[in-house]
């Protein structure tokens, strides 16, 4: 450690009393509370912290703030370690560990310089011009490019933090806590609106805690801690503090993120370390401030080349000389003020260069206080290598040229003000059109489209009387319009103003040094001035084509430093003036932002809500693996101890045919029905009839969508005349919700009835085979199970093991089968009662799998598969079901000629010419596996099995005229499991097709 | 995130809603008359304006009613919001 020699002994806001030890770079410095990791650095003299993007040319520390360019670090280790985060804006802790990104083997001596050697063989666009070709090698040519053109590293290991978020509501959102900011929120939280002041520091007070001015003829400081404590007092007014208004949505909504913990070493115990607020606001002041832009010149990124601002805020704030000796150079009033706090920290002001014949009041006042003012002058060129050792300076001319002998000037700063740019990238994303203001030379907020207003340097008053006056105007007004106060305006404090000599624009000093020399308008991209003019002599005129092309304003820059003078830049060189050249667009985020924030808690088990059904602990209980079916989770085997998947599914498959088994079908939708037109809702929603349905009667009914593709299916049973019982697949359970909705508000709001989705408020459970009636004969006294009480398609209500029940005939498996329904509550105790009554036959629970089997035998077809959106009742075989004497949804459809077309595919069952042989899943139909490539298509395998009850594999398929080849040889083709094999057309119906074994 | 004002429930934001489609597209009275071209319009043939366009929103979180809104598709301005059949109440703001 050694004892910050750029530290002033008195000064500053820091807490001298919490001496900090942190390490960059692997080496130890002390800081203290209240540092950010830049201004440590700048105290223990460390300059040198990054390479740049592209050449990886030293660079320094140029801003103060979230428009810092150059000093991203990668900060923590292990784990948590987080790329990309700007060393001004990181909150020094104990024991913070830093380094910097994109160098090897260290930022001091940096292979990857050699790039910088060879910068003139990489102008703009050189990756897209050299990798061209050929095209293959392009994945070979970006895996080295990115590891010499990287940034930082991302985590290999899973976030050790936690996150969350928060909506929230208020009448009046202000972003931004320097003095238009908290004059916004004071106004309007007299009012008693519902106020959140937003502010991406831990202390509030904006540019006032850098610089050193006076208000009610007090330190600002002290106004600034009074309005503070009058806003924490107000009960309906929340300070969020190191918090980031990163986005303006549609509608006023707000995306904040709130860095809660990341200034200590970890977040404290059950803490979150970050926290995204959505905040939807009747009214928003944008006070976001401004960004001082510097002047392009030769070599203007050597490290100790700054901005005033920057320089001025670590003299003032950190009691921290960010160089001994130093240059200024402006265009501007607002660097002088700056200049004289540099010198009374203690830095020698070696020359104000002003590039203005004329600097006014304050180049007299600064001459009086000693300094050496060069008027209409400018820096030419910055000289040295690690750190700037000196700079050129000379007379110019009004576009910027060399007008005179150049003059040496020794310095370590170089302290750059080229005007202000303010922060609208807020007002920007919100949908304002951006507007050019010709006196400060840059874009103001222009028309709103959202209920924000812009106040302060944000809208381009830059005087501190305006900025407060600005913010208290709109703070009232806001709280009005939201329906507080009188829109009365509290009086503003006072403030000297001083009389200010306009700006004059400068973008560039041109055309002196070596040729090699660089001149950076975007440090973060290493975008140069030869690279727009390189864009431009290869035709690209638009702004927006010029960003991408040079990269200009990308990536987290956003345009905070690099924007405008890229813009006059290019004006000049296309001859068109600012406002016609126009603004990029501005994109959120700010400031870029963890996605852990982004994603908050949702991630591993709770990344989806789970769905389990009332008889999930049962199925645990007995071991079975789970299969995700949408959100539910549905057994998928019963295993027993030495068996293989397949010998499972086999014996549970193979018990429903030959003795009895049960399924938890509890997943399926169900709706109830209930008015005097519910009869007819069904007839005009289902392909088949309904009216004749008699009460305690189940029928098994599709639904097309209106363009005539089958949609949904499954029974529904008539409990009374005006009462039924939907039930309708696990995957399409919310969609036929809606739909029913959708049919009966927008087509047909005068039908007399009413559904509600009871899916979750019943438990299913289907007993499938040839003893099924011996099974629930044993759990129900008071239902009549037999065939003549209750066949085929039959209902009845009662009690089954002791449960209200309601008890269904109907099959999916094919077999002999009741559906038992009882509240859910009590779906594991039917499921006990179910296992012990069919003990003497043997019972056995079965999952998914063998469910699938069973209908893959029987040949019904599944949503999904088969009716997979582009299949017609037809086409599945069923239209003998269409009824020719109503309308239903989706009926016209079927009589175009494209839903006609003999050649349309249509479900038919496949068997191997060798029984063993499996059939891939997804393989394509063929006539002649020989036919040169592309080799014509007839058809697709939709569900295939090996069928234990059979003995052999089958398959369903989707056939070109598939019902006319029953017979014929055809080949299932899966390039991806590498196997063609021969197959045999036959009915989709494998087992039972006359639908005996259903009846008896 | 849209602030959609459901007519049953009050401001909701958007993402209780599922989007419905044009509001203005109504299903043939007789489908059966149709010909196949205003069968194939109805089902297939939607304007894209630019500008205020009538449409349906589901509160699928919420009420569980379709309800008519007209959105300015170039600046997500809702204009006004309403039932399905009825009066739409103009919107101030935003």
């Amino acid at each position: 450690m050694n004892g910050q020699p750029f530290r002033n002994p008195s000064g500053g806001l820091i807490d001298r009393a919490r001496p900090l030890s942190f390490t960059f770079n692997g080496r130890r410095h002390a800081g203290y509370a209240g540092d950010t990791l830049a201004s440590a650095l700048l105290a223990n003299g460390v300059r040198l912290v990054a390479r740049s993007f592209k050449y990886h040319r030293p660079r320094g520390i140029v801003g103060a703030g979230a428009e810092e360019p150059n000093a991203l670090v990668q900060l923590r280790e292990g784990a948590a370690t987080e790329p990309d985060t700007r060393a001004t804006q990181v909150e020094l802790f104990d024991g913070l560990v830093a380094k910097s990104q994109n160098c090897w083997p260290s930022v001091g001596f940096d292979l990857g310089a050699l790039a910088g050697l060879l910068a003139s063989a990489l102008p703009a666009g050189f990756y897209y011009k050299t990798f061209m070709w050929p095209a293959s090698w392009w994945p070979t040519y970006e895996h080295h490019i990115r590891r010499i053109a990287g940034m930082g590293e991302a985590p290999r290991d899973r976030d050790p933090d936690r996150y969350d978020y928060r909506h929230a509501h208020c009448d009046v959102l202000v972003v931004g806590g320097g003095p238009a900011g908290l004059a916004a929120a004071l106004a309007a939280g007299r009012t008693g609106a519902r106020v959140i002041l937003v502010d991406e520091g831990a202390a509030l007070g904006g540019s006032l805690l850098g610089e050193q001015a006076v208000i009610d003829g007090r330190p600002a400081l002290a106004w600034v801690e009074e309005t503070v404590g009058a806003l924490a007092a107000m009960p309906d007014v929340l300070l969020l503090r190191r918090a980031t208004a990163f986005a303006y949505n549609d509608h006023d909504m707000l995306a904040i993120v709130e860095r809660r913990f990341d200034h200590m070493a970890s977040p404290p115990p059950f803490e979150t370390r970050q926290r995204l607020w959505l905040v939807r606001a009747e009214r928003v002041v944008l006070a976001t401030g401004a960004i001082e832009r510097p002047i392009v010149f030769a070599e203007n990124d050597r490290p100790g080349v700054m901005l005033v601002s920057a320089a001025r805020a670590y003299a003032n704030r950190y009691a921290v000389r960010a160089g001994s000796r130093a240059v200024v150079f402006t265009n501007n009033d607002s660097a002088y003020g700056a200049a004289l706090d540099l010198a009374r920290a203690g830095i020698e002001v070696a020359a104000m260069v002003d590039v203005r014949p004329d600097g006014g009041e304050a180049a007299r006042r600064a001459r009086a206080a000693g300094i050496r003012v060069l008027a209409a002058h400018g820096v030419l060129a910055a000289h040295g290598g690690r750190s700037v050792e000196a700079v050129s300076v000379a007379p110019i001319d009004g576009t910027g040229r060399a007008a005179g002998r150049a003059e040496r000037i020794d310095c370590d700063l170089v302290c750059l003000s080229g005007g202000w740019n303010p922060a609208i990238h807020l007002f920007s994303q919100s949908g304002g059109r951006a507007r050019y203001e010709p006196a400060i030379a840059a874009f103001v907020p222009g028309t709103s489209v959202q209920a924000e207003r812009s106040v302060g340097a944000a809208r381009g008053s830059f005087a501190l009387a305006d900025a407060l006056a600005e913010g208290l105007a709109a703070g009232a007004t806001g709280a009005a319009e939201a329906g507080f106060g009188d829109g009365a305006v509290p009086p503003a404090p006072g403030i000297d103003r001083a009389v200010e000599a306009p700006m004059r624009p400068l973008w560039a000093v041109h055309g002196v040094g070596s040729k090699r020399a660089k001149r950076f308008v975007d440090f973060q991209n290493d975008v140069t001035a030869a690279d727009i003019a390189l864009a431009v002599r290869e035709g690209y005129r638009s702004v927006e084509h010029v960003k991408r092309y040079t990269t200009l304003g990308m990536g987290t820059d956003q345009g905070k430093l690099g924007n405008i003078q890229g813009l006059a830049i290019l004006s000049g060189l296309v001859g068109a003036d600012i406002p016609a050249v126009g603004t990029t667009t501005f994109r959120p985020p700010y400031t870029p932002v963890a996605f852990g924030a982004i994603i908050g808690h949702a991630t591993g088990a709770d990344f989806d809500p789970v769905r389990r059904t009332p008889m999930y602990d049962w199925h645990v209980r007995r071991g079975a693996p789970f299969v995700n079916t949408g959100l539910w989770k549905r057994a998928q085997v019963f295993p027993r101890p030495g068996e293989t998947v397949l010998e499972t599914i086999g014996r549970e498959a193979r018990a429903v045919r030959t003795s009895v088994g049960f399924v938890d079908v509890s997943t399926l939708g169900k709706i109830d029905i209930q008015g005097g037109d519910a009869a007819e809702l069904l007839d005009r929603l289902y392909i088949n009839n309904w009216k004749k349905l008699a009460v305690g009667k189940a029928r098994y009914g599709i639904m097309l969508r209106e363009d005539g593709m089958v949609f949904d299916d499954g029974t529904t049973t008539r409990l009374a005349e005006d009462h039924f019982f939907m039930t309708t697949t696990t995957a399409n359970a919310v969609r036929v919700m809606s739909m029913l909705e959708y049919v009966h508000q927008v087509h047909w709001p005068e039908l007399e009835v009413h559904m509600t989705s009871v899916s979750e408020q019943w438990a299913g459970v289907a007993i499938a085979g040839p003893n099924a009636r011996n099974v629930l004969s044993r759990l129900t006294s008071d239902i009549d199970v037999g065939n003549e009480a209750l066949p085929y398609m039959g209902c009845a209500e009662g009690t089954v093991a002791g449960l209200p029940a309601r008890v269904f005939r109907i099959s999916f498996s094919g077999e002999m089968a009741y559906e038992v329904n009882v509240p859910s509550d009590y779906g594991a105790a039917i499921m006990d009662a179910i296992m012990a009554a069919g003990e003497p036959f043997d019972i056995i629970p079965y999952g998914t799998e063998a469910l699938n089997v069973l209908r893959i035998e029987k040949g019904h077809f599944v949503v999904g598969p088969e009716a997979d959106g582009r299949t017609t009742p037809d086409d599945l075989g069923l239209s003998g079901m269409v009824s020719k004497t109503k309308d239903f949804i989706g009926k016209r459809s079927l009589s175009r000629p494209a839903l006609t077309d003999p050649e349309r595919k249509q479900l038919v069952g496949l068997l191997t010419v060798d029984p063993g042989e499996r059939i891939p899943r997804g393989a394509q139909i063929v006539e002649d596996p020989s036919h040169p490539l592309p080799c014509p298509m007839v058809g697709q395998v939709t569900s295939t099995c090996f069928s234990p009850n059979l003995g052999r594999s089958i398959a369903l398929a989707l056939v070109k005229r598939g019902r006319s080849r029953y017979g014929e040889r055809l080949y299932a083709a899966s390039p991806v499991a590498g196997r063609t094999v021969e197959v045999t057309v036959v009915h989709h119906v494998f087992i039972d097709p006359k639908g005996e074994r259903l009846r008896v | 995130m849209l602030l959609i004002r459901c007519p049953h429930c009050g401001p909701r934001n958007q993402d209780e809603f599922a989007y419905g489609g044009d509001a203005t597209v109504k299903r043939p009275a007789d489908p059966a008359s149709a010909s196949d071209s205003e069968w194939h319009a109805y089902i297939y043939v939607r304007d894209n304006p630019r500008g205020p366009h009538e449409e349906l929103w589901h509160h699928a979180a919420g009420c569980r009613r379709w309800i008519r809104v007209r959105r300015d598709t170039l600046s997500h301005r809702i204009l006004a919001t309403g039932p399905v059949h009825g009066p739409l109440a103009e919107e101030e703001g935003r």
